[in-house]
């Protein structure tokens, strides 16, 4: 072993002149490892955005960079009957949905934070519509509903609830179709909401409704008074992210009814693709994109307060 | 009482459990005897006396051959593999190093940058995929996997890092510091001491990111067009949907097999995967 400059022999501890350790500043290591991070957000997030809003603003076309017409494609899209259709559909899909996600999810976090035989086996097999690619689902479910061919239609067919040749004209009718892809969205959901939830359930200390038990509390009363609040900080958290992806929703309204019949089911991203896509009409396209954002802005910032409120309490 | 016990359980309980069970499981079941139902017993309408739903005794491998054979599907699943391997090789990448940055360095702006990336991790794909085809075009990657291999990041890198970020945070200073004092530098203690430790995280995020860019539809529907460069989402509905002719039996096929690889990644680490979903909640 040979001794260098500045080094003691024994105990092999370095006392020199200290190496030139830029990494050692924190500032600087952070910088290194969110280089990537920042870089590909920046490239596909941000540039992204002011795109679309550079577009939403212009009247390109695919393949022609249009002239600035300022508010016009949004100007065009308040008087648009069809774009009408489609907020009062994302509202009235979003708000359904979500209520009732969170009641079955609800209902069957508490169901699964039991006791009971293949518990885990159970778990797991409960969150497989929401891991299986959502599309190859939906044609399950499309098919499921066929007009001639429904497994649905014979079920109901056989409770007695329809005659042979008048079976539930599932994707066929806007109403029904809009009640379809309702249940679709909300068969994928619950999952979710129930893995998320019986997470939450877990953290509440059996002890406390035990406690009220004794004192004499109803299993309803314990629920309504120790269990639900205990719970909001992960429900609201669980529903806003639902809101999120089911106000933004595409694959399920595309694969069910492709925002028929007669635009009973377009969302906003639907329509989005059909104008920007299907048509060609980028700018119009990308309007009806953003015309989402002041919605999601404001659910992400109504998240972010509430989240710093939960945390500093 | 005892009978009572047995009477509540029932109601309580089982028949609500086995409610939701069939509820939730029914499509699956559905697309697998569909799949191997001959064309002749798929096509009877429901309300004929022979329509018999749920079994069948004449199971038959057709609609696999056809899917195998006369379709690119064997293709469109090496390439979901390819692309959600190297997409969730990327963010896992970006994310680890994001997240430590961003949960255990002191530096300027760093609360404002961790606001940011949550931010981000909430804008859906819907909002931005006109202006991304744009852009992808305008890179010349359009119609490559490359398009997706570089976009799919946009929403794994937020989740990975949202995701490491609490998981770092329940990592002892403690450990870090005593490697500091043994001399090792803010680089070495992050590779050697912090990131093994944190390998049930970065498990959870893989897992995560992996069904995350397997699953994923719309960018992969407007940036691939060639049949042989699609996903398995997107082959099946261009492919085997001809107009208003749906082959049924490949069709239901094609999304058993396609959830198939999904399926046994989650199957290996459940675990992991429960708590990506709660941690995904938690932060």
């Amino acid at each position: 072993m040979t001794t260098t400059a500045g080094s003691v022999p024994h105990g092999g501890i370095i006392v020199g002149k200290p190496k030139w350790r830029p990494l050692e500043s924190e500032g600087n290591l952070a910088m290194l490892l969110l280089l990537p991070t920042i870089a590909l957000l920046l490239m596909f997030i941000a540039y992204p955005f002011m795109r679309g809003i550079l577009l939403a603003v212009t009247n390109s076309k695919v393949g022609i960079i249009g002239d600035f017409v300022g508010f016009e494609n949004f100007a065009r899209l308040l008087k648009d009957p069809i774009f009408h259709a489609v907020v009062y559909n994302t509202f009235l899909y979003t708000f359904v949905t979500t209520v009732f996600k969170l009641i079955l999810g609800l209902w069957l976090a508490l169901l699964l934070n039991r006791d009971f035989k293949f518990k885990a086996f159970t778990r797991a097999f409960i969150l497989l519509p929401f891991i299986v690619p959502t599309v190859l689902a939906c044609f399950a479910w499309k098919w499921m509903f066929d007009p001639t061919f429904s497994v649905l239609n014979w079920m109901l067919f056989k409770l007695g609830v329809v005659a042979a040749g008048a079976g539930v004209n599932w994707l066929g009718d806007g109403d029904l179709a809009m009640l379809s892809i309702m249940i679709v969205n909300i068969w994928r959901g619950v999952p979710f909401f129930a893995i998320s939830l019986m997470a939450g359930l877990q953290t509440i200390s059996p002890d406390l409704g035990e406690a009220a038990a004794i004192d004499g509390a109803k299993p309803l009363q314990r629920f309504w008074y120790i269990t639900w609040p205990l719970l909001m900080p992960v429900t609201m958290v669980v529903v806003l992210f639902s809101v999120i992806q089911t106000f933004s929703d595409f694959q399920i309204v595309y694969v069910m009814t492709g925002g028929g019949p007669a635009n009973a089911t377009h969302l906003f991203a639907t329509y989005a693709y059909q104008l920007g896509v299907g048509t060609g009409l980028l700018s119009q396209g990308a309007a009806v994109s953003l015309a989402m954002f002041p919605l999601l802005f404001g659910i992400v910032i109504f998240q972010l307060m509430y989240i710093r409120r939960v945390e500093t309490r | 009482m005892i009978e009572g016990a047995i009477w509540r359980r029932w109601v309580f309980f089982r028949l609500p459990m086995a409610i939701f069970l069939i509820f939730l499981l029914f499509p699956f079941y559905w697309m697998i005897i569909t799949t191997f139902r001959p064309d002749g017993e798929l096509y009877i309408p429901w309300y004929r006396a022979n329509y018999k739903p749920f079994w069948t005794w004449n199971p038959t491998t057709a609609h696999l051959k056809y899917l195998f054979g006369e379709t690119t599907f064997a293709i469109w699943m090496w390439n979901t593999t390819f692309i959600a391997v190297v997409a969730t090789a990327i963010s896992l990448f970006c994310g680890v190093l994001a997240g430590y940055a961003l949960s255990r360095l002191n530096f300027r702006g760093a609360a404002l940058l961790g606001t940011t990336i949550f931010v981000t991790y909430l804008v859906p794909q819907t909002l931005l995929f006109i202006p991304l085809s744009e852009i992808i075009r305008t890179y010349s990657l359009g119609d490559t996997p490359w398009s997706l291999i570089l976009s799919y990041p946009t929403f794994l890198i937020p989740f990975c890092t949202w995701l490491m970020m609490g998981y770092f945070k329940s990592v002892p200073k403690e450990l870090e510091e005593c490697a500091r004092i043994d001399g090792a530098t803010r680089w070495q203690a992050m590779l050697y001491i912090i990131i093994p430790v944190a390998v049930p995280g970065i498990l959870s995020a893989m897992i995560f990111a992996f069904t995350l860019s397997w699953n994923e539809f719309i960018y992969a529907l407007v940036f691939l067009s060639s049949p042989e460069q699609k996903t398995v989402p997107v082959g099946v509905i261009s492919e085997l949907v001809r107009g208003d002719v749906f082959f049924w039996g490949p069709l239901m096929a094609g999304a058993l097999f396609g959830s198939i690889p999904v399926a046994i990644a989650y199957s290996f680490f459940v675990e992991q995967y429960v708590s990506g979903v709660t941690g995904s909640v938690k932060g």
